[in-house]
């Protein structure tokens, strides 16, 4: 191989997946992406973990009927693929008659999966504070939907902190499906620049706009985890 | 006696009689009765798994007693009609394991119960923590976490938690059993100060020197029956029964 060969080599590379022209000319529609991914992931996270917690306060009272009907939503969604779900909803339930338009079906998918697994964090979490919490608050004369929101809930929180917002992460990392049924997050606008353009520059700065918008969510993250170590050093 | 829980100025504060408890196919309690008369200082000892725990929880219906009847203050704590959150704050309660609340400083530890069910201000009920704090030799910790206090001071805090509300009676199960040898002293400190209040207590324990000088009673538990009962001299020095003795002679050694 010759030193010329190489460099065209190179030159090749870099023309196709860091190609200034290119990525003068798609950046700002790819840009218009990440406000999309963004909102989109915003909300999957709010109502996701919302609805998570929610679910498990919910299964903390114990009635039979209503935590059988948790668990198994719980179950089905854990193990579904995520497009699997998005697929049915976007092009299944059309002919039953409804019809959603395709950022709220990818919003209500991974809504759904991130609720699912948020419920089972939460609830890991409440199952793993000690016995004692109870005894201690419910001797105080504090009902116990008191003690539940006043002293379990908040240290099951804690204990869910590390492994919720890693599942927060990678179940929204999985808005790049949203391309699948034509929303114009940031991988779907890449994509189609990718088609117009003949050129990979778009899936780089797809990939580069991914890093930018999920770093800041990662150090939240880690942010949070200290900010709840109430007094440990 | 039935007829004692009927009238005006009852003798006991807390009358426990029959009291019986099992969980699963194992009987904890057969049938115990636990009177204590107001003001004084009951002392509960008895082997690991002889029911003082069991019988202290049936108290204030942490535990749901399977049968006998007990009534605290005139209140027939078994009646469904009682309201059982409103008379556990007459009832105070302290743990071996202290069971602070770790996400809250030592004074929302103490005013969550004043505000959430007594419903004072926050303003009141810090000022109640503050008082609290300073009955127990605390006054400085208000802000500190649980994890940044010793062994000794967070039972002083659990004692402080149950005392802010002002309860008829405080029952505590193994309060020192948890804590290193030199922390033992402060707790009891706090105890004996209470007991100088007036303050009516029921302890399941083994600190017998402590016992010996401040227990009105002493009752010794085993296999779910209570065994014996009397002073802390007669339990301690006189005792009638083989399996009090035995007992006395193991937690000696």
């Amino acid at each position: 191989m010759t030193a010329a060969d190489a460099m065209s080599n190179w030159d090749r590379f870099v023309f196709t997946f860091f190609n200034a022209d290119i990525a003068m000319k798609y950046g700002w529609e790819i840009l218009q992406g990440a406000g999309v991914t963004i909102l989109a992931g915003l909300a999957v996270v709010i109502t996701g973990i919302g609805a998570g917690f929610g679910l498990a306060a919910l299964r903390a009272i114990g009635w039979k009927p209503v935590n059988f009907l948790i668990i198994v939503f719980v179950d089905i969604f854990r193990s579904l693929p995520p497009l699997a779900i998005i697929l049915v909803l976007f092009f299944g339930f059309p002919n039953i008659g409804i019809v959603l338009p395709s950022l709220i079906v990818l919003w209500m998918s991974l809504g759904a999966v991130l609720a699912a697994f948020a419920e089972e964090i939460f609830w890991a979490g409440i199952t793993s504070v000690p016995k004692g919490q109870w005894l201690a608050a419910r001797s105080t004369g504090l009902t116990f939907a008191q003690t539940l929101r006043y002293v379990i809930l908040p240290q099951a929180v804690r204990l869910g902190i590390p492994p919720l917002t890693n599942r927060a992460i990678s179940i929204t990392k999985n808005l790049a499906l949203g391309s699948a049924i034509g929303v114009n997050e940031i991988l779907g606008r890449a994509n189609s620049a990718l088609s117009m353009s003949a050129n990979a520059t778009p899936l780089t700065m797809g990939a580069l706009l991914y890093v930018l918008v999920f770093i800041p969510l990662v150090i939240a993250s880690r942010t949070l985890e200290r900010n709840y170590r109430w007094g440990e050093h | 006696m039935s007829s004692a829980a009927a009238a005006p100025v009852p003798r006991y504060l807390l009358e426990a009689r029959g009291v019986r408890k099992s969980f699963g196919t194992t009987e904890v309690l057969k049938g115990v009765d636990l009177l204590v008369e107001p003001g004084k200082l009951v002392f509960l000892i008895g082997p690991s798994g002889s029911g003082k725990s069991t019988l202290l929880r049936c108290c204030n219906r942490l535990e749901e007693p399977d049968g006998g009847s007990i009534i605290m203050d005139n209140v027939d704590l078994l009646s469904p009609r009682t309201d059982i959150n409103a008379a556990r704050r007459q009832i105070g309660m302290v743990f071996q394991s202290f069971n602070l609340y770790p996400h809250l400083t030592v004074q929302k530890n103490i005013t969550l119960a004043l505000r959430k069910v007594a419903g004072m201000s926050t303003a009141d009920a810090n000022a109640r923590a503050a008082e609290m704090l300073a009955l127990v030799g605390l006054p400085d910790k208000a802000a500190s976490y649980p994890a940044q206090l010793s062994g000794g001071q967070q039972q002083r805090i659990g004692i402080a938690r149950s005392l802010a509300l002002n309860p008829k009676i405080i029952l505590m199960d193994e309060p020192t059993s948890a804590l290193d040898p030199e922390l033992v002293g402060s707790v009891l400190a706090v105890v004996k100060d209470l007991r100088a209040r007036g303050i009516t207590m029921v302890i399941a324990s083994h600190e017998m020197n402590f016992a010996r000088e401040a227990a009105d009673k002493v009752v010794f538990l085993d296999g779910g029956l209570v065994i014996e009962q009397g002073s802390a001299e007669d339990v301690f020095l006189r005792p009638q029964e083989d399996r009090t003795k035995r007992f006395l002679a193991q937690i000696r050694h």
